[in-house]
């Protein structure tokens, strides 16, 4: 019985029901979320170094108690190898989350000072984050399958609010398909988690995975695998089970995204690790071409789909598709080498997804949009510092050696090159060989993406999207441009002149933007070729004020350096990540 | 002969139904005062509290279960071929793992006469739930009746003879009794359903139900009958015992003779009730498997109008609509709970053997019943109505693990019966509070309501996703998860599989209701919605359209009344919580939870 995961689920939990007695705003709440996720963070890390003090094997920090013994649901938490590395990055990436919506500064979409409502949207966001992590945190502890799927489903209210309420414009759509699809694959789950129990009898994932799949007959382990399996990839996301994301991510707050593509994928391909492989070797095994064949299919649709992309976030949303795929198809190879290189592909796609989100959301403020065209180039001269940072993470994640993204890609290609015995090698053959065409596509699609962005003369395309506001009146898609754009207004003048007319609205910014010392003859220009849908509204330039966009600030930079750092280290030292991860998976497979 | 009657057992319906006429009395002769109506209420209230302190002392006592009104020692000669059957098919004495067992078991042994009164864990389960969902609508219904449009009185009589039916049916071991339990329950609801008078959707939807239960007791009692005819005894111990002999006689070596054995005994036995049936048994026996699936059928539809079952759903929607709040959640939780203790004491106690007739009917009406109730919901735009279908889809998770037939199938559907009605409660609740405000009471009057009334918004979502089986609703996901446990067990892996689908369809309104309580209100349309409410539906209900002091005052336009629902709306979301954190404390009192761990 140990103290810490219990204290890492209650810390979040409490902070979270502190928030519904009717105190604090603005600096109190800021200090309140710092606290209680540092709080956390520091927990985790106290776990990692009991854990790798305590020698590093078997399961650490345990606590085992009944809940409701009539479903023979026990609370049975602990950490090894596998979870421990997926615990520590969540807890980091929630409290860096919480770094970034608190920074000072003028109006965004999403941080926490100023919200539209007032300061209870502020609570609410704060609140439903902590919900978020406990739930994110609760899946990587739990050892009882049933423990796992009531964490894995604690996570979905929480994130559909957080995508409903404070997305993009789509946001509302996005949200519900959210939902039911990973809900659709959770209940999947729950009756191939019941299958494993009622042919085993038992709910305990660590002695289910010592006995290796022992009671239960091929042709069950096979269905319960696929039940397992196709849960899990809908939260994963494997091709062709993807079709949410790409509107979640895109839609979501930049929070939202990066605790969406940071951690919510790695629930399912932890499950991969934790659950199914282990539990179920047999229906792994019999498996395993298929989930080779859809993760290598999903790595290139993935990279096919970025190349087509406009949205800079859709495009990011694209590329998690096929990063996922090369983690998918480590572990269909069921070997050491493979299953290693997806947990490293994991906490490498975490980290550098995450940081790509937040750049990308940066980005997106300072724009006004994330339409790659829109963006219209030369960010290096203009913000030097931001576009610095984007191409960093670019390169990290086209897995550039000496970087955290290149090990987990490589080594998910030498685990295809000798796949476990049983496995047909000449398949798995064509698999790393297409996949590895994957690898020059996501080279093409990021540097496609950089060369747009980042390089060439910068030029004025920003306030395009404010008069296509005013041009397109009396479409439905200018409504709601208008819409936000008055939001936008509102932010600026404390006054709320409200009118019924969405021209009259509509104009009226323009106006103002325009005595903001836009030029009129480029927005002219401009807004002949923006279309509405990049209406992002002129929040972030217009809280400037100066008409100059600002480079990267200090709460930005506080919330990425950490991430920068630990591509680095473990693209210069994976073998810190490795070790911990080595020996359990060797247990797992019960390899020697 | 003299009937030795224990007042100790027969104490919760004795002490309502005296409530009940105390109830009438007092409206009657009392001087028309403003004190009489709260009166009236506490008086209500305090007799659903002591007969809910019966049933709590009758839990606590342990031993033997109460048994009451039995037929006399003279007469308990049961039909017995004792060395007939092969020993798995009694259930032994000693310990026996459902209640359910208990009392099948009784005459076999000859020790334990047949009851028509059985207080057992099986009861105490239903009669406690059908008591503290009973605390709920009283609360609700003192805010109804604050608006002086309704007799008092009448009401709360009514109210506590449904409540007697309820309490009644659960402890009914005849087939007659059974009957007059469940008219109890219902005859009542019709009158308060059209109680609110010069409402014309009230009274539709009062005809309405009278119509669709009429019709169901018929069909109930043509089933009944024929179970009668074909067996020759009420009583459902005896019913399993001769249902269980029949399947048991092919099986001896000479069918022909051991069932001339066992005919003569079965006569026996009925001679003492009925001599008219003597005729029947003097020449051969027929074969009386398709009467009994006659039987079994009709049996099965009229309770199914009951829990409002599909293909007999349709009323519903329109019923629970018209309907004044409370009422409508009495039809969701009580009336709902009393037709499933009903269909399972039929079916698992009297037909247990029978189930190879009643199980795949009973899977292929669960199956329908989730999927049509869901998809009506999706498309409601009228809260009432939405709780209406869902409550239809959420009958159709609780018959699913009947379909598996044994004791701990029938312990998850009664677990998730219970859990079920705590939160079906609370969603009513809200809603009661809610149609203070906005009397049209469609979904879009929810929306901010978490910033208008943080309280209640946030409870609603709760109860919400309680029902959509979502943490932080883990009442909910326990209830969903001891059902599809108990499918995939027990091989009925496709009907797990039609419930996870419609667990997703299910998730669809109640997330969009419950994402429209946080999504702020439009500007003016909050003021819009209250003020251009036309008066149609429910003229009784105070509304606030001259009240513009905004969204936080408008819960005063209707003060009267204002304190039991928050009360209830309290209860309703402290017991889900508690159903949430330690649904052990539930799951303990289930008959069959002892033994669920396989």
């Amino acid at each position: 019985m140990s103290w810490v995961p219990v204290a890492m689920l209650a810390v979040p939990l409490a902070g979270a029901v502190a928030l519904l007695m009717p105190y604090g705003r603005g600096r109190l709440l800021r200090a309140h979320a710092l606290t209680v996720s540092g709080v956390t963070f520091a927990l985790s890390l106290v776990a990692a170094v009991t854990y790798v003090r305590g020698g590093a094997t078997g399961i650490g920090l345990e606590t085992d108690l009944a809940w409701v013994p009539w479903l023979n649901l026990r609370f049975h938490l602990g950490v090894d190898g596998v979870s421990l590395p997926l615990v520590v990055l969540t807890t980091l990436l929630t409290f860096l989350c919480f770094v970034y919506l608190c920074r000072g500064g003028a109006g965004g979409t999403d941080r926490l000072p100023r919200g539209r409502p007032g300061p209870e949207r502020a609570r609410a966001l704060v609140f439903t984050l902590l919900l978020l992590e406990v739930g994110m945190v609760g899946t990587f502890l739990a050892l009882d399958l049933l423990l796992f799927f009531v964490f894995f489903e604690v996570v979905l209210v929480p994130m559909y609010f957080v995508i409903a309420i404070w997305g993009g414009r789509a946001r509302r759509a996005a949200a519900t398909k959210f939902i039911l699809y990973t809900l659709l694959g959770s209940v999947v789950l729950l009756i191939g988690l019941l299958f494993v129990w009622a042919g085993t009898g038992t709910l305990d994932m660590v002695s289910l995975a010592a006995a290796h799949g022992a009671g239960m007959s091929r042709p069950a382990q096979i269905l319960a695998f696929v039940a397992i399996g196709v849960g899990l990839a809908v939260k994963a996301p494997m091709w062709p089970l993807h079709t949410w994301l790409p509107a979640a991510h895109t839609e979501a707050p930049t929070v939202g995204s990066v605790l969406l593509a940071g951690v919510l994928l790695k629930m399912g391909t932890y499950g991969f690790a934790r659950i199914a492989i282990p539990i179920l070797p047999e229906g792994a095994a019999a498996v395993a071409p298929w989930l080779g064949a859809f993760a290598v299919i999903g790595v290139i649709y993935g990279c096919l789909a970025c190349l087509a992309q406009r949205d800079l976030k859709r495009m990011i949303a694209y590329s998690s598709i096929g990063h996922m795929g090369f983690v998918l198809l480590g572990f269909a190879t069921l070997t050491p080498v493979g299953l290693n290189a997806a947990l490293f592909g994991n906490i490498a796609h975490g980290l550098i997804t995450a940081l790509l989100f937040f750049v990308a959301g940066a980005i997106k403020e300072r724009y006004g949009t994330a339409d790659i065209p829109a963006l219209g180039g030369g960010m290096l001269a203009r913000l030097p510092h931001l576009a610095s940072l984007l191409t960093f993470a670019c390169f990290a994640s086209l897995g550039l050696p000496g970087l955290a993204g290149f090990w987990g890609e490589m080594l998910a290609l030498l685990g295809a090159f000798d796949p476990a015995p049983g496995l047909s090698r000449p398949l798995f053959l064509l698999f790393m060989v297409v996949a590895g065409v994957g690898t020059v596509l996501t080279a093409a699609y990021f540097l496609v993406m950089l060369s747009r962005v980042t390089h060439g003369r910068p030029t004025e395309t920003v306030h395009a999207p404010l008069l296509t506001a005013a041009g397109a009146t009396g479409t439905p898609e200018a409504g709601e441009a208008a819409q936000e754009a008055r939001e936008a207004q509102e932010a600026m003048v404390a006054a709320e002149r409200v009118t019924e007319k969405v021209t009259a609205d509509a104009e009226q910014v323009v106006e103002e933007t325009m005595a903001g010392g836009g030029p009129p003859d480029t927005t002219a220009r401009a807004g002949g070729s923006g279309s509405a849908g990049e209406t992002g509204s002129g929040r972030g330039t217009g809280g400037a004020g100066s008409g100059r966009t600002r480079d990267v600030t200090a709460h930005e930079l506080a919330a990425w350096v950490p991430l920068v750092a630990l591509i680095l280290l473990f693209g210069l030292w994976p073998k810190a990540l490795l070790s911990l991860t080595d020996p359990v998976v060797h247990s797992l497979l019960g390899t020697p | 002969m003299i009937q030795s009657i224990d007042y100790f057992a027969v104490a919760p319906p004795l002490v309502l139904a005296l409530a009940a006429g105390l109830v009438l009395l007092l409206d009657a002769f009392l001087p028309r005062r403003p004190y009489v109506r709260p009166m009236l209420c506490v008086v209500t209230l305090a007799g659903v509290l002591t007969a809910l302190g019966f049933v709590v002392a009758q839990a606590s006592r342990s031993g033997e279960a109460l048994r009451t009104f039995c037929v006399p020692e003279g007469l308990t000669t049961a039909p017995r071929i004792v060395p007939a059957l092969p020993p798995g098919v009694r259930p032994t004495t000693g310990k026996p793992t459902g209640t359910i067992a208990v009392a099948a078991s009784g005459p076999e042994t000859g020790a334990v006469p047949s009851c028509s009164f059985v207080v057992d864990d099986f009861t105490l389960v239903f009669a406690g739930l059908a008591l503290a969902a009973g605390i709920v609508v009283v609360l609700l219904s003192m805010t109804l009746l604050a608006s002086g449009e309704i007799p008092v009185g009448e009401w709360h009589f009514l109210l506590l003879c449904t409540l007697t039916g309820a309490v009644a049916l659960p402890a009914s071991r005849d087939l007659i009794m059974l009957v007059v339990a469940l008219e109890l329950v219902s005859l009542p609801v019709f009158a308060l359903t059209g109680l609110r008078r010069h409402d014309g959707r009230a009274s539709e939807a009062a005809v309405k139900l009278f119509l669709v239960s009429v019709v169901s007791t018929a069909v109930t009692l043509f089933g009944v009958s024929l179970l009668y005819g074909a067996t020759g005894t009420v009583h459902l111990d005896r019913l399993a015992q001769v249902l269980r002999e029949r399947a048991a006689v092919p099986a001896v070596p000479g069918p022909g003779q051991a069932a001339g054995d066992a005919l003569p005994q079965v006569t026996g036995t009925t001679e003492a009730y009925v001599s008219a049936l003597h005729l029947s048994y003097d020449s051969p026996p027929p074969d009386l498997s398709s009467v009994l699936a006659v039987a079994v059928v009709l049996v099965l539809a009229g309770f199914a109008f009951k829990v409002a079952a599909v293909p007999f759903h349709a009323w519903a929607g329109d019923v629970y609509q018209g309907a004044p709040v409370p009422v409508a959640a009495l039809l969701s939780v009580i009336s709902k709970a009393a037709g499933f203790a009903g269909l399972i004491l039929i079916l698992v106690t009297a037909l247990g053997s029978e189930a190879s007739t009643w199980g795949p009917p009973v899977a292929l009406v669960a199956a329908l019943t989730m999927t049509v109730g869901n998809l009506l919901a999706l498309r409601q735009r009228h809260a009432v109505r939405l709780l209406a279908w869902s409550s239809v889809a959420q009958s159709g998770y609780i018959l699913a693990p009947l379909a598996v037939r044994d004791d701990e199938a029938t312990g998850a559907s009664i677990a998730y019966l219970v859990f079920y009605a705590a939160m079906n409660l609370g969603a009513f609740a809200v809603v009661m509070l809610v149609s203070r405000r906005a009397a049209r009471n469609e979904l879009d009057d929810y929306r901010g309501l978490a910033f208008r009334d943080p309280a209640a918004g946030p409870a609603l979502a709760f109860f919400l996703l309680c029902l959509a089986g979502l943490p932080p609703g883990l009442a909910g996901l326990f209830a969903k998860i001891v059902v599809f446990r108990e499918l995939v067990g027990g091989g009925v892996a496709w009907l797990a599989v039609v419930m996870a689908v419609n667990t997703v369809i299910g998730l669809y309104y109640y997330v969009a209701w419950a994402a429209r309580i946080f999504t702020p209100a439009p500007r003016g349309a909050s003021q819009g919605v209250v003020s251009d409410m036309p008066d149609i539906s429910a003229p009784g209900v105070v509304t606030a359209p001259e009240n513009p002091v905004g969204s936080g005052e408008e819960t005063g336009g209707g003060r009267r009344g204002w304190l039991p629902v928050v009360v209830a709306i309290g209860l309703t979301v402290v017991v889900a919580l508690v159903f949430s954190v330690a649904p052990q404390v539930v799951l303990d009192l289930l008959p069959g939870g002892s033994g669920i761990g396989r």
